[in-house]
């Protein structure tokens, strides 16, 4: 096979774009489980959930996807922090969180994804924008806008959520909770509620998440398992809760999946994240940012 | 309860099992008992180390596909039709389940120096890459799939369902008589420290990355003995459908929902569930049975933490220990620290 450097250039842009917006979708992940030691497996399905709202939405009203993400996040929010409710009361104050839990996230996963493809059944839904189809050329370099406006809009969001968390009370009150309650508890905050915003917001990330998801692809429920394997490789990669080093392990993921598939083949791309996964787990396990 | 007499118990209850599908002559009953005798060992398994040892995994359907898919690769190796005579069927579950056990050792060697959560997470992960290993390995199908003949008739015993039901029957009656043997023997009492608290288990000398090692060594090489026989049930064996999630929802669900703390507990929880799976799908559609069992988990775990062998227990005000004839501290009191 004749090397190609401009084959090279594409595959390592490519990675950087789906970078971003795999940038997005550990975001969530990186304030429950990072930060909060909340192991939610089914976040994936609230991403594929979003998908299917920005669907909905497009299809009926034509609104643009990410707008109706934006709109949709207080939903998502409201969501979020209703579970964690339950999963507070359920599991945290009986100190089941380990292996209860665990399956409890694993069933609402479950649920969700059977009930969508119950509902929406198994084909491939897409939305309409203007901004999926036309490419930008630069040299040799071809962007997509499908992949490059996801990507932009994820940096803006993990900009946006690492002010709030370095900047703002709340925030900063998020990034002690899971160091010290009882510390906590004496600055007067209640940490339940703290955590119940935290995984409020997690969950808010999904919406905008989703809708990146089904700008870049198609979506059909079961898709979202994918995600779990990666999601989970960057948040360990990166360093547990830091959002910098989820968006560096983002982009390094993208980038050795994107090479993989150029010069390997796309069957082989699942394979890499969690070779990096046991990869970091072996060597390690704190993450490139960790603390 | 003595071990010899407890095996003794299953035999003649499996017996019985078997003379009851016999006589009822229809072969459908074995189909439908071989898949519910299929989530006994795989439940059983789960919960010698979920159970037992408080690591979830969440990649059985690796493990039983590990399983299913080493005889695929020695059915093409040797390339004959009638493999079962030339290998028979219990090497081809020991290789299986040998295969597994290594998997799992390896796997279990790598994460479960961390955090439970991460081994939980690289059980998940490791079902994607050999579910992407089986699909771009042609020789054993690839994405297509690999068909396998089922053999027409087995010798005394008669057509080729009823052998593999008496097989599964078997490995079923092994699978409680091991898990039962471990919860009231020393590693056993080792797998309790560790789900009770690892640290101070740890502190005390108990040996607990050994222990954990064990215990995902043999909860893996199980499933792969499950999976061995899985190609000559199905006929068409692909990858999609073998790593389904309704394998790691199903071996999950049926500990949590039995109880996780006793042999019993996946037994009861597998009959419940199974047998309800069975009727779901013959009288409304798959898709609602694996909906149906998301939500049983669901529920089960917030209402009913402890299962049935809980809720029975809590009906008799009696302990536990008197309910399965085993002693141990209550684990799961409210406000402990995990």
């Amino acid at each position: 096979m004749i090397f190609s450097f401009d084959l090279l250039i594409n595959a390592i842009v490519s990675g950087i774009l789906i970078g971003g917006f795999y940038a997005a979708v550990t975001s969530g992940v990186s304030l429950s489980f990072g930060i909060l030691d909340i192991v939610n497996i089914a976040h994936p399905a609230f991403i594929i959930l979003g998908s299917y709202v920005a669907y909905i939405v497009n299809a009926t009203l034509g609104v643009d996807p990410i707008l109706t993400a934006i709109v949709m996040m207080p939903a998502f929010y409201v969501l979020g922090a209703g579970i964690y409710q339950i999963y507070y009361v359920s599991f945290e104050k009986r100190g089941q969180e380990s292996l209860r839990g665990l399956a409890f996230f694993f069933g609402l996963l479950f649920i969700t994804e059977v009930s969508l493809v119950l509902y929406f059944g198994v084909d491939y839904r897409y939305v309409e924008a203007p901004y999926i189809g036309p490419t930008w050329h630069l040299g040799v370099v071809g962007m997509p806008l499908r992949m490059l406006v996801p990507c932009v809009v994820s940096l803006l969001l993990i900009a946006c959520l690492q002010l709030v968390l370095t900047r703002t009370f709340v925030g900063r009150a998020i990034m002690a909770v899971a160091q010290d309650q009882l510390a906590l508890r004496l600055m007067a905050i209640d940490p339940i509620r703290i955590k119940r915003i935290a995984f409020g917001i997690s969950i808010a990330t999904a919406s905008l998440a989703g809708a990146f998801l089904i700008i870049i692809q198609p979506v059909e429920p079961s898709v979202g398992r994918e995600y779990i394997g990666r999601v989970f490789a960057i948040c360990v990669l990166g360093g547990m809760g830091s959002l910098p080093g989820a968006v560096i392990a983002a982009m390094l993921i993208g980038i050795v999946e994107s090479l993989t598939s150029t010069f390997y083949g796309p069957s082989w791309a699942p394979a890499v994240s969690f070779g990096f996964l046991l990869l970091t787990l072996a060597v390690r396990p704190a993450g490139l940012l960790g603390r | 309860m003595r071990t010899p007499l407890f095996l003794v118990i299953c035999l003649a209850v499996a017996a019985a099992v078997f003379a009851g599908a016999v006589a009822v002559g229809n072969d459908y009953v074995f189909f439908a008992g071989y898949v519910i005798l299929q989530y006994v060992v795989l439940s059983t398994a789960w919960n010698i180390l979920g159970g037992y040892c408080g690591y979830v995994n969440f990649g059985s359907a690796a493990f039983f596909a590990l399983g299913a898919y080493s005889t695929v690769a020695i059915y093409k190796l040797i390339g004959a039709n009638d493999l079962p005579h030339i290998v028979p069927m219990p090497v081809l579950m020991l290789v299986g389940g040998v295969v597994s056990g290594v998997v799992g050792f390896g796997m279990g060697y790598l994460t479960l120096r961390l955090r439970g959560a991460f081994f939980a997470i690289a059980t998940l992960a490791l079902a994607v890459v050999l579910q992407t290993l089986i699909v771009n390995w042609d020789f054993v199908g690839g994405s297509r799939g690999a068909y396998i003949l089922r053999p027409e008739e087995v010798p005394l015993i008669g057509s080729y369902i009823k052998y593999l039901f008496l097989v599964m029957l078997l490995l079923a009656v092994g699978s409680l008589v091991i898990a039962r043997l471990i919860e009231r023997s020393r590693l056993g009492y080792g797998f309790a420290t560790i789900r009770d608290d690892e640290l101070a288990a740890e502190a005390s000398g108990v040996p607990t990355l050994k222990l954990k090692l064990i215990a995902t060594t043999i909860s893996g090489a199980l499933m792969g003995m499950a999976g061995a026989p899985f190609p000559y049930y199905i006929g068409y064996l692909q990858p999609s459908s073998t790593f389904g999630l309704d394998y790691a929802v199903n071996s999950i669900a049926m500990p949590l929902i039995g109880g996780t703390t006793s042999w019993v507990g996946p037994l009861i929880g597998t009959i419940l569930l199974g047998s309800l799976q069975q009727i779901a799908t013959v009288t409304i559609s798959s898709a609602v049975n694996l909906l149906l069992v998301g939500v049983i988990l669901v529920v089960f775990v917030i209402v009913a933490p402890n299962g049935v062998i809980g809720i029975v227990h809590t009906y008799w005000q009696r302990k536990p220990d008197d309910f399965v004839g085993r002693r141990r501290v209550e684990t799961d009191v409210p406000g402990s620290v995990p």
